[in-house]
């Protein structure tokens, strides 16, 4: 994770290809209701090295979902982009800014499902009930691609075999409803890969599956991101799935990024009182004891509290510093972990939360 | 069958306390219907297939399992939400009594009702949007004809505030509340009535985790100040592990593991047990996930033979192919498992 205007990552695993494959600069989203504006996403900065996993973390309403619509432009009114940048650096296509294209543009098109394409939580919901699983994934071939209507189902029989789908000649014809919850979300997969996305959103991907096809499915995405290459921004609430899949780590509160860097070191020694908080009330990390949540709740997007919007709950808030004046900026505190906090250079640096108190098994 | 009554003499040979709840082969079928007009049964589903399972006063059992595993079926029979198949629900009462609520008539259920209570999953769909908290909070105060109308509102003040919510919330609707204040209305429900036994059915699991932390200290201290016992069924085996005295495992509705938390976490007996925990992604990159089980859960219309686990278990053996292993006590232990690899021959081949 690195802001947009720092030299590109020496980790990227695809030499020659300096730049990261997406650079979001910031973002605004906001929602014009009769309310008010809602600012859901506000001014997010972040960018995905090529061939890394990115994870956007954070609690409901926190504007990581907002984020991932933004970049494929399915944000509906009464939201809207009002600010920044969404650079994609595609090798097939250039660098185009998603954030400035028409809605009717052309290239919108070839990036939604060609160089960008989405796995969504509920995998019922993301898939047609009425066609086969064959015809829908066929359709994104036929979309992107200049192929038969012939080789396009070879190549979906393909795909349903790569994403680990039994005797696909024969789930090809089969509708949603005829799968498990698990055997959907690899039907989603496949349809997402099956035109080599330079880049993959996984909008809670297992969110809605049980630990085991879970584990299954993270397995399933790591393997295929390896084979085909691409990017991952992986949208998640679970720290867990997050120190098991990502490779750098970002986390939200309010439509901000509070801290980011990667995921050793941000989940190793957390810096943000909110990131710590969210680590001590893992019952994983804390069993046995009782656990210290974050006190209060997330207020709502109509009024976020001045200063730095995670105040009214932090444990270090000191009226007068962190209430007044805008949200802090994300500033330097180790290699690549950045973190939005005034008080960060005065606060003990790692807490003790760690595996120490170990899994067994 | 031999294997139930293995079970049972397991059962037997636990510590003599009197326990709260004493469940005994409890089976829950769904007969399955073809399309014609007479309905004929064409398979069978064994959503729950003999359980059995003692909850003592003041503990808190985890039933946890897949989805389709039976675990909300198991707890809705416990409560005779759903009525059982076959087998018995021993519910002991304040004067020591003891009722089967299997086999309980509709009438005499309803008395025995604010004994025990239910905190359901989803906050936003288990509370009425028409009417009031205080009136939600009330209405099962209303139903069973408790006190009269201030003394109701005094009730109603009372388990609010002990639930963390304030007075003057009572006026307003449940959609003014967040997910974490809503379950904490839904709890204050099912609390008012005082009851011994508290069902919570995924209670957390659609709570972020900074909330799901309030709620399970607050239901934590409820259990201390009122004395109560938590059937806590879930999915999540970081809350489970974290809240829970025991755990059993429930796989295609048949119960494969019973043993106290902090043994079955770290040495897990069962195969699929040791597989599901090999699952849960850890907070730490450095410890690695390592589940490598193929397929999915057993069909409950079309459970294998012998131990409903054996074609996706590593270790599986020829009985387990045959023979249903009966859930029965490790030996010097307060586990149960149901396993050949851990019974003794004995047992397995009478």
């Amino acid at each position: 994770m690195s802001v947009p205007q720092s030299a590109p990552q020496p980790s990227s695993p695809t030499p020659g290809e300096g730049l990261p494959i997406l650079e979001v600069i910031n973002l605004k989203t906001h929602f014009f209701t009769e309310d008010g504006v809602l600012p859901a996403v506000d001014g997010v900065n972040f960018s995905i090295p090529r061939g890394r996993t990115l994870a956007l973390v954070g609690e409901s309403g926190c504007g990581k979902s907002v984020t991932s619509y933004s970049i494929l432009r399915l944000i509906q009114r009464p939201g809207r982009i009002v600010e920044g940048q969404i650079l994609l650096h595609s090798t097939r296509s250039g660098t185009i800014d998603i954030a400035q294209l028409d809605d009717d543009d052309e290239r919108l098109y070839h990036i939604r499902g060609g160089l960008v394409s989405m796995i969504f939580q509920e995998p019922m919901t993301a898939l047609s009930p009425v066609h086969t699983v064959g015809d829908q994934i066929a359709e994104a071939i036929l979309l992107h691609q200049d192929v038969s209507k012939t080789e396009a189902r070879d190549r979906a029989i393909a795909m349903l075999r790569k994403v680990g789908v039994s005797a696909p000649e024969r789930r090809i014809d089969q509708y949603p409803h005829e799968m498990s919850g698990g055997m959907r979300q690899r039907i989603v997969i496949a349809m997402a890969l099956v035109c080599n996305p330079e880049l993959l959103i996984a909008d809670e991907p297992t969110t809605a599956l049980d630990v085991t096809i879970q584990a299954q499915i993270l397995n399933l995405i790591k393997n295929l991101q390896r084979e085909v290459g691409c990017s991952v921004l992986l949208i998640t609430h679970d720290l867990g799935v997050v120190a098991q899949a990502a490779d750098e780590v970002a986390v939200m509160y309010l439509g901000r990024i509070v801290e980011s860097g990667s995921v050793r070191s941000l989940l190793k020694s957390p810096r943000h009182p909110y990131t710590q908080g969210l680590l001590r009330s893992l019952p994983s990390l804390n069993h046995g004891r009782r656990l210290s949540s974050i006190s209060g709740s997330v207020p709502s997007l109509g009024a976020i509290p001045p200063g730095c919007p995670f105040h009214p709950r932090c444990p270090h808030a000191i009226v007068g510093r962190c209430d007044v004046g805008s949200p802090p900026a994300l500033e330097v505190v180790g290699p690549g972990h950045r973190v939005a906090c005034v008080r960060v250079a005065e606060l003990p640096a790692a807490d003790p939360v760690s595996a120490e108190s170990g899994r067994s098994n | 069958m031999t294997t139930v009554a293995d079970s049972r003499e397991a059962l037997r040979q636990l510590p003599d306390r009197e326990p709260l709840l004493r469940v005994r082969g409890l089976c829950k079928y769904f007969p399955i219907r073809g399309k014609g007009i007479l309905g004929k049964v064409v398979a069978t589903v064994r959503a729950v297939d003999d359980m059995n399972f003692d909850l003592q006063p003041g503990e808190t059992l985890g039933l946890v399992g897949e989805s389709g595993s039976g675990k909300t079926t198991a707890a809705r029979c416990i409560l005779r939400a759903l009525s059982p198949t076959a087998g018995d629900v021993h519910f002991r009462q304040a004067d020591g009594t003891s009722v089967n609520l299997a086999t309980l008539p509709e009438r005499s259920l309803k008395a025995l009702r604010p004994h025990m209570q239910m905190i359901f999953q989803d906050p936003f769909s288990s509370l009425n949007p028409r009417m009031t908290v205080g009136d939600i909070v009330a209405e099962p105060l209303v139903i069973h004809r408790l006190g009269a109308r201030a003394d109701r509102e005094d009730r109603v003040v009372d388990i609010l505030r002990k639930v963390g919510l304030k007075a003057e919330h009572r006026i307003r609707y449940p959609h003014a509340f967040s997910g974490g204040q809503r379950q904490r209305i839904g709890i204050a429900r099912a609390l008012i009535m005082k009851p011994s036994l508290v069902v919570a059915d995924e209670a957390v699991s659609a709570l972020d985790v900074s909330v799901q932390a309030q709620v399970l200290n607050l239901l934590k201290d409820l259990q201390e100040e009122f004395k109560l016992t938590y059937l806590f069924v879930a999915h999540n085996l970081d809350v489970v592990r974290h809240f829970c005295d025991r755990v059993a495992v429930l796989y295609a509705g048949r119960l494969v593991e019973l043993a106290p938390s902090a043994e079955i976490f770290s040495d897990p007996k069962h195969p699929y047990t040791k597989a599901l925990l090999s699952a849960v992604p850890w907070p730490d990159p450095d410890v690695r996930m390592k589940f490598d089980v193929p397929g999915e859960i057993a069909d409950p219309s079309r459970l294998p033979s012998g131990c409903a686990f054996h074609p996706r278990c590593p270790e599986c053996f020829a009985p387990c192919k045959t023979i249903r292993p009966a859930l029965s006590l490790l030996s010097g232990t307060r586990r149960q498992v149901a396993c050949h690899l851990h019974s003794s021959p004995d047992q397995t081949f009478p």
